[in-house]
């Protein structure tokens, strides 16, 4: 169970015109500008849900996501995860959620992936028995059995992804945060990737949080979804209030973000 | 602990397969360690009285130097812990059930200690068969030895826990290459990596001597070449002993505080 009330987050930033002169102004004097990332955000999702997060860049799902796995500290508001407040009970927290960052790796880059697994193993104390089990069945699942003994720099982007899924699934979380899972993914990959979680929230019941901007990826996994532009939650329900007579969702999408002016 | 192990032992392993860094590396300190030594040489020819340690010690104290320099080099940071603060990897590393110090910690000890044992043996083995005075002396007993092993561990772990301040430093800066700069070229001077510290003029070399960069490489080299023993040695000790503590009680101070107003950089 995951309820977000009034969350909020700014961000300093700080700024300048380009050229010479304002980075010389610059030195004696900065310009910061505040961004509110996000600007009273309140959700509750249940045990078992897969919930879409959606929104233009630079929307805040991202923040969201930082929040909800621990590592940022929004300045107002409350925020429980399983009865935990993620950022001040980080290391028990963390200890029950899996995350997967697209555009990041949590593969030791030298070593064969079977390494970085194996340290998994150790850091969140997986018995053998149902680290054996887990991956026996993530391999299977994903297609790893060839992967695991190549070093992390030479897979390609979809095999490593893949790797990186099943490293965020090893010690069996409740709960998983999937930030772009499918970013630069072929079609294949793509469709592994998605029967994969389709899979794991049916038979697991692992509650899955989806940020992404395929839209494919949404119409095919989840049935509820969160819309957030400009830090604020736009919208919460079904994708099929946008679509509403439109014949693609990215259209609909596009068309929602320019009457919000987003 | 036992996943701060597991943490040594991968890194450890990963060290050990950069075989050509590890006989390049042979190479750049054999012949660094021989320049060195010359120089010494026409110093000691000299005037050799004029000279606080004999020309033996100094001799031992730049091939030990040499051999174990991974151990003690301030400037072999580790780049993968800049950059996962710089471009926001360290998110994965937050989503872990761990103490980020206690694993940075076991990493780039596992780290020295990998490129350590990968270069010290070829080098320890030629010197000690050149010839008197310019190869490695033994030890001055084997009290002493064993002195020069604890100190040598202590004096890694002084080493690792200055580089833990800088990494947590760089939790509060945007960059941390400035920093780093100040802080290599600091540990260089004092620590007695240029020149041995018994080189300075006495008051200066006392002042020195309490600074935490003497308990780093200074303490174990010299008690192998005998140059430190007895009384003064005793209270090197307890000095290194200090500032260890000291060291990683202020680094544990700081990821406290860093995790506290953490920003993950990045989307």
């Amino acid at each position: 169970m995951i309820t977000l009330e009034h969350v909020c987050k700014t961000y300093r930033v700080s700024k300048r015109d380009a050229g010479f002169s304002s980075a010389l102004k610059a030195l004696f004097h900065k310009e910061y500008e505040y961004i509110h990332a996000l600007d009273d955000v309140s959700f509750t999702i249940k045990d078992g849900e897969m919930v879409g997060y959606i929104g233009p860049n630079g929307a805040g799902k991202s923040s969201t996501i930082k929040i909800l796995s621990g590592i940022l500290t929004p300045e107002g508001g409350t925020c429980r995860v399983n009865g935990l407040i993620p950022w001040k009970n980080r290391i028990e927290h963390v200890r029950n959620i899996g995350v997967v960052f697209g555009q990041r790796s949590q593969l030791w880059w030298d070593v064969p992936v079977m390494d970085s697994f194996e340290l998994l193993k150790e850091i969140y104390r997986i018995d053998t028995l149902s680290y054996r089990r887990n991956l026996e069945q993530l391999c299977h699942m994903l297609q790893l059995s060839d992967l695991l003994k190549m070093p992390a720099r030479q897979l390609s982007l979809g095999q490593r992804m893949r790797c990186e899924i099943a490293a965020s699934l090893l010690h069996s979380p409740s709960l998983l945060f999937l930030d772009e899972p499918t970013i630069g993914l072929d079609a294949v990959s793509k469709l592994a990737v998605r029967d994969f979680i389709l899979k794991l929230n049916q038979e697991q019941k692992t509650t899955v949080i989806l940020t992404t901007h395929d839209m494919q990826d949404i119409e095919a996994l989840t049935s509820r979804v969160i819309l957030i532009g400009k830090g604020q939650i736009l919208m919460d329900g079904s994708i099929e209030n946008i679509k509403k007579g439109y014949h693609s969702t990215e259209e609909a999408l596009a068309d929602f973000y320019r009457s919000h002016d987003l | 602990m036992k996943k701060y192990i597991a943490f040594f032992r991968l890194r450890f392993s990963m060290g050990l397969q950069y075989r050509t860094a590890a006989f390049a590396g042979i190479i750049t300190q054999f012949a660094w360690a021989s320049m060195e030594i010359l120089m010494f040489r026409a110093f000691y020819q000299a005037d050799a009285d004029s000279f606080p340690m004999t020309f033996e010690a100094t001799c031992a104290y730049v091939w030990m130097q040499q051999a174990f320099l991974a151990l003690f080099m301030a400037w072999m940071m580790e780049n993968e812990i800049f950059d996962s603060i710089v471009n926001g990897n360290i998110a994965y590393e937050l989503c872990r059930p761990i103490n980020i110090y206690n694993m940075w910690f076991s990493r780039s000890l596992a780290n020295r200690i990998a490129k350590a044992v990968l270069r010290c043996f070829p080098i320890l083995l030629v010197a000690a068969f050149l010839p008197a005075p310019y190869g490695l002396m033994l030890p001055a007993s084997p009290a002493a030895f064993c002195l020069f092993l604890f100190t040598l561990l202590a004096g890694v772990g002084v080493t690792v826990a200055f580089c833990m301040l800088i990494y947590m430093v760089s939790f509060f800066t945007i960059s941390p290459a400035g920093i780093r700069m100040v802080a290599v070229s600091v540990v260089e001077f004092f620590s007695g990596a240029t020149i041995p510290l018994p080189f300075f003029p006495e008051r200066l070399r006392r002042i020195f001597e309490l600074l935490p960069f003497a308990s780093m490489q200074n303490i174990p080299l010299r008690i192998y070449s005998g140059d430190l023993s007895g009384e003064p040695m005793r209270r090197a000790i307890l000095i290194q002993v200090f500032w260890l503590l000291t060291l990683i009680g202020i680094g544990k101070l700081l990821d406290a505080a860093a995790m506290k107003k953490i920003t993950v950089q990045g989307g």
